[in-house]
């Protein structure tokens, strides 16, 4: 393993450690337990770990605590952790969309997002789509047209195309193709998912917010 | 005596239908659990240190360092020192700990020495292959050299497919839990019931000790049909750690490197023909690689039985992750490279190939006339006769389009399986059944059959399977399944109603065999006014329920095997840029009697996505150096996204003619054919044959410089 510290900084020539040493970081009192503030060029940076972190989450509108290394994706610490395991990993690298989340509006790969990042942030989870028994309009028109097979891109593609019908309520049929291209299924439920997308639009996919 | 067959179509009140699967809530909503979503009490999770070598000897494994670190719980050597390896990464030493970053950690602290030896990981060139390369001897039928001397055209040309990879999205892996003498397996597979025994033999333990759970898998496509080494080892670490139970999946890298690999083809082709059409004889050359045990021998030429054949094939061994099934083995390859040719020779005589296939229909053996009339329906819904051009589109412009036809067959049938009916004294129905739902609507399919022969709503049922302490029932491969449980379930379900009969027959004053099941009623046949609900009905059993083990095999016709399909593709090139674009694929495909029209559907639509992504997109590339997969991850090896599949129609062959054959498995026939209908479509649109896949824009582009193609190199 290379040491991080180590790892040249390309634009200045400096490497971190030098750089961080050059800026008069000034290390302040921890506020939080889990991580400090470091001042860094004048800016407040919070420093997390090395070790096991506390985690606060708000996930569905609820507050959730976990303990976690800093290194953790949100999806592992829904996952592994809060055994929300609806959202999937399968890429692991921000290329499938199956562990898609919308964090404060926005659909995100959850598989790229740091867990301790997302604190304060609005979760919203395949999980937290449904209303007692009833399900989200998307969740139907899945169904109705049978845009899912074995069902594990499932999850990321119905949070994706809320979040899509959120900002597009009444797309074209290219603008659902382009809208969706983040997501990758491996059965080949493109059709359905494009019935799917239609019929939720019409039907108002965007209950819930 | 329940009479064994089918309801006639005026009797279905489910079957045939369009129905929306049961699990779908559970799926959309994230409630669906696969193995890969178990969390168990305790858990602790397993990573594997992989080969980085394609072939190599273990000299020297040292594993103090990751033992003494906290959260490390077991660790197993899977191939000790003086271990050859054969492919980069091969298991070579697991670890199980605490979580996953303590697990990664631990498997960086573990240092392992290799001897490194050649390698062959490419196959393009079987020339040079030396001892990897295993040449059959010659095959021949009829009089090959004949054939050839009364050919007046003969076609000569390349043609091939490269190794792909499942790329399951639900990767390979499983929870194990060996507590004490009992092994609790959460595995993803294509066979609950099959798994059993295969757990069992390499741990030492009687079978009856092995339980296989599964609700849902994320994809299987046929590299899951047991435990992998990885889940034998996963058990081994759950029983070193004291029974705690171990999670083990692979990683994205390891799911492309060593979890899927469906086999090569490559050939070189010769057809004699007569200006008319008439196929005078075949000659191939062939080669295939999947892995150690070679690549499986694609049956070639494919479906046309041509006069006069001479063949030879050669399997090449070579060091990439074994071989798995694939959807409908061989045949894939066999078809894009016969259908390809045949495309070419039709082009050699300037002959439209939907005419060129229709004059040799007959060489199709039986089937002839049910791929007559598929041709026929596909050539109008994608309007060949108005749209098609000889060879070469001659607008102007950089963007052309062509169209390109195939057909393809498969056997299907129904594999042995069992399944336990339950009736309650109140009303109440399980069937239970070792099977397992792998995105086909087995469960949906079930329940439509029970339902559908007890004259009850779908929700009357339930329908449970995924357990190997229920009945057993086959894997799902070979598309055997939906034959499989329709017939035993059908059975069961005829076999309770008779039983069901017997016990109202009394109180509605009349013989068992006079009554039926309609609308949740048992009534007598002619006479509504005579009739016990269902609830009613069941009251008769007093306190005791009924269980009814149905079979498959038995007796009746039920199922049949042998199906046909015909597809056709509309494309664009650019070329100028080699990109090609799927405007439309057709897909006419018979499988007998449709349980439920909705999911049968999604099957056909699913394997012409699938064929989308392997005739322009999938490859698994593999570096001559290094010995090691240059693209194992979803960004390189590249899956087809929602806005590349153009427009799909699916046209299913239903009712007189089909219905009567019985059930017959459908997820692998329209599987087969998009490879050869999408290459001959690009064929048609630029004028030269690209003779490799996937058609990527670099291979395009090569052909069109190299013009009559054929013989570029890969």
């Amino acid at each position: 393993m290379q040491d991080d510290d180590n790892v040249k900084d390309k634009g200045s020539g400096l490497s971190r450690r030098t750089f961080l040493k050059a800026s008069g970081i000034s290390l302040s009192v921890p506020l939080v337990m889990g991580y400090r503030v470091i001042k860094v060029s004048g800016a407040e940076v919070k420093l997390y770990g090395p070790g096991k972190v506390p985690l606060t989450l708000s996930i569905n509108g609820k507050s959730y605590n976990a303990q976690v290394e800093p290194r953790v994706t949100l999806l592992e610490a829904l996952r592994n952790e809060l055994d929300l395991t609806g959202a999937k990993r399968v890429c692991d690298r921000g290329t499938c969309g199956a562990c898609t989340m919308i964090v404060d509006g926005k659909a995100v790969y959850s598989c790229s997002t740091l867990a301790i990042e997302a604190q304060g942030k609005s979760i919203t989870t395949v999980e937290g789509l449904m209303q007692g028994d009833n399900l989200h309009p998307v969740q139907q028109a899945f169904i109705d047209n049978d845009a899912q097979q074995c069902g594990f891109c499932t999850p990321g593609f119905v949070v994706a195309c809320k979040a899509f019908l959120d900002k597009n309520p009444n797309p074209t049929a290219e603008q659902i193709k382009k809208g969706l291209g983040g997501n990758t299924c491996r059965c080949g439920t493109y059709m359905g998912v494009r019935a799917a997308v239609a019929q939720a639009a019409q039907k108002g996919g965007r209950r819930n917010g | 005596m329940a009479e064994y067959k089918w309801p006639d179509a005026d009797k279905r009140t489910f079957i045939g239908k369009r129905i929306s699967r049961i699990d779908g809530p559970q799926k959309v909503s994230g409630r669906a659990k696969y193995s890969f979503d178990i969390n168990r009490p305790g858990m602790l999770f397993g990573k594997i240190v992989r080969s980085p070598y394609a072939h190599a000897k273990v000299k020297g494994i040292d594993t103090s360092a990751a033992e003494r670190m906290p959260g490390v719980k077991a660790l197993h050597v899977v191939s000790d020192v003086g271990t050859e390896i054969f492919w980069a990464g091969a298991s070579v030493v697991a670890v199980a700990a605490v979580d996953e970053p303590t697990a990664e950690d631990a498997m960086r602290a573990i240092k392992v020495e290799y001897e490194v030896l050649p390698h062959l990981v490419i196959d393009t060139d079987v020339n040079n292959a030396g001892e990897y390369a295993k040449p059959a001897n010659e095959n021949k039928s009829g009089d090959p050299d004949k054939g050839f001397s009364e050919a007046e055209v003969t076609m000569e040309g390349n043609y091939g497919l490269p190794v792909i990879t499942h790329c399951c999205l639900e990767p390979h892996g499983s929870v194990m839990e060996w507590d004490d003498n009992n092994v609790l397996a959460h595995l993803s597979t294509q066979a609950v019931s099959g798994s059993v025994a295969q757990i069992a033999r390499p741990l030492e333990i009687p079978a009856t000790n092995v339980r296989v759970q599964q609700d849902h898998i994320g994809g299987g496509f046929g590299s899951k049909f047991g435990p992998d080494e990885w889940d034998i080892t996963a058990a081994r670490l759950s029983k070193k750690a004291g029974g705690k139970p171990v999670k083990m999946f692979n990683e994205r890298d390891a799911e492309l490197m060593v979890a899927g690999a469906r086999p090569s083809a490559y050939a070189h082709v010769k057809v004699g023909l007569k200006k008319d059409g008439t196929i005078t004889a075949w000659e191939s050359q062939s080669w295939a690689t999947g892995g150690q045990g070679g690549g499986s021998s694609p049956p070639l030429p494919y479906i046309f039985n041509i006069p006069n054949q001479r063949k030879q094939h050669t399997a090449l061994t070579n060091h990439i992750g074994s071989a798995r099934a694939w959807r409908a083995p061989a045949h894939p390859q066999g078809c894009a490279i016969t259908m390809t040719a045949l495309e070419d020779a039709a082009a050699a005589i300037g002959m439209d190939p939907y005419d060129f296939f229709m004059k040799n229909i007959e060489l199709t053996g039986q089937r002839a006339n049910i791929y007559a009339d598929e041709l026929k329906i596909a050539a109008d819904l994608i309007e060949w006769k108005k749209n098609w051009h000889a060879r070469g589109d001659r607008t102007a412009g950089p963007i052309k389009r062509g169209l390109g036809l195939s057909i393809h067959t498969w056997a299907g049938g129904g594999h042995a399986s069992d399944c336990d009916l339950t009736i309650q004294p109140d009303g109440s129905i399980e069937l239970k059944m070792g099977t397992q739902d792998l995105g086909t609507g087995t469960r949906t399919a079930l329940n439509i059959i029970v339902a559908d022969t007890l004259g009850l709503p779908m929700n009357a049922v339930k329908i449970t399977i995924g357990d190997s302490r229920f009945p057993a029932s086959g894997g799902s491969g070979g598309s055997t399944t939906i034959g499989g449980i329709s017939a035993s379930s059908r059975r069961a379900s005829l076999d309770a109603l008779d039983q069901i009969f017997a016990k109202a027959a009394p109180s509605l004053d009349a013989k068992p065999e006079e009554l039926e099941a309609v609308g949740g009623a048992i009534r007598v046949k002619g006479n509504p006014s005579k009739s016990l609900s269902w609830a009613q009905a069941c009251s008769k059993l007093a306190a005791t329920p009924i269980t009814v083990r149905g079979k498959n095999p038995g007796p009746g016709k039920l199922t049949d095997q042998g199906v046909g399909g015909a597809q056709m593709a509309d494309v664009s090139v650019d070329i100028e840029t080699g990109i090609v674009r799927i405007n439309k694929i057709v897909a006419v495909q018979d499988c007998g009697l449709i349980i439920d029209l909705k999911t049968a559907e999604s099957q056909v639509y699913g394997a012409l996505i699938m064929g989308v992504c392997w005739a322009l997109y999938e490859e698994k590339i593999m570096d001559a150096k290094t010995g090691r997969m240059l693209n194992p991850n979803m960004e390189f090896y590249r899956l087809a996204g929602i806005a590349d599949i153009g427009e799909l129609v699916v046209h299913m062959m239903t009712g007189k003619g089909y219905d009567e054959r019985g059930v017959i498995g459908l997820g692998e026939p329209p599987a087969v054919s998009p490879g050869a209908v999408i290459s001959n479509a690009v064929a048609n649109a630029i004028g030269v044959r690209v003779p490799y896949l996937p058609l990527t824009p670099d291979r395009v582009l090569a052909a069109l410089e190299k013009k009559g193609g054929n013989n570029a190199r890969i």
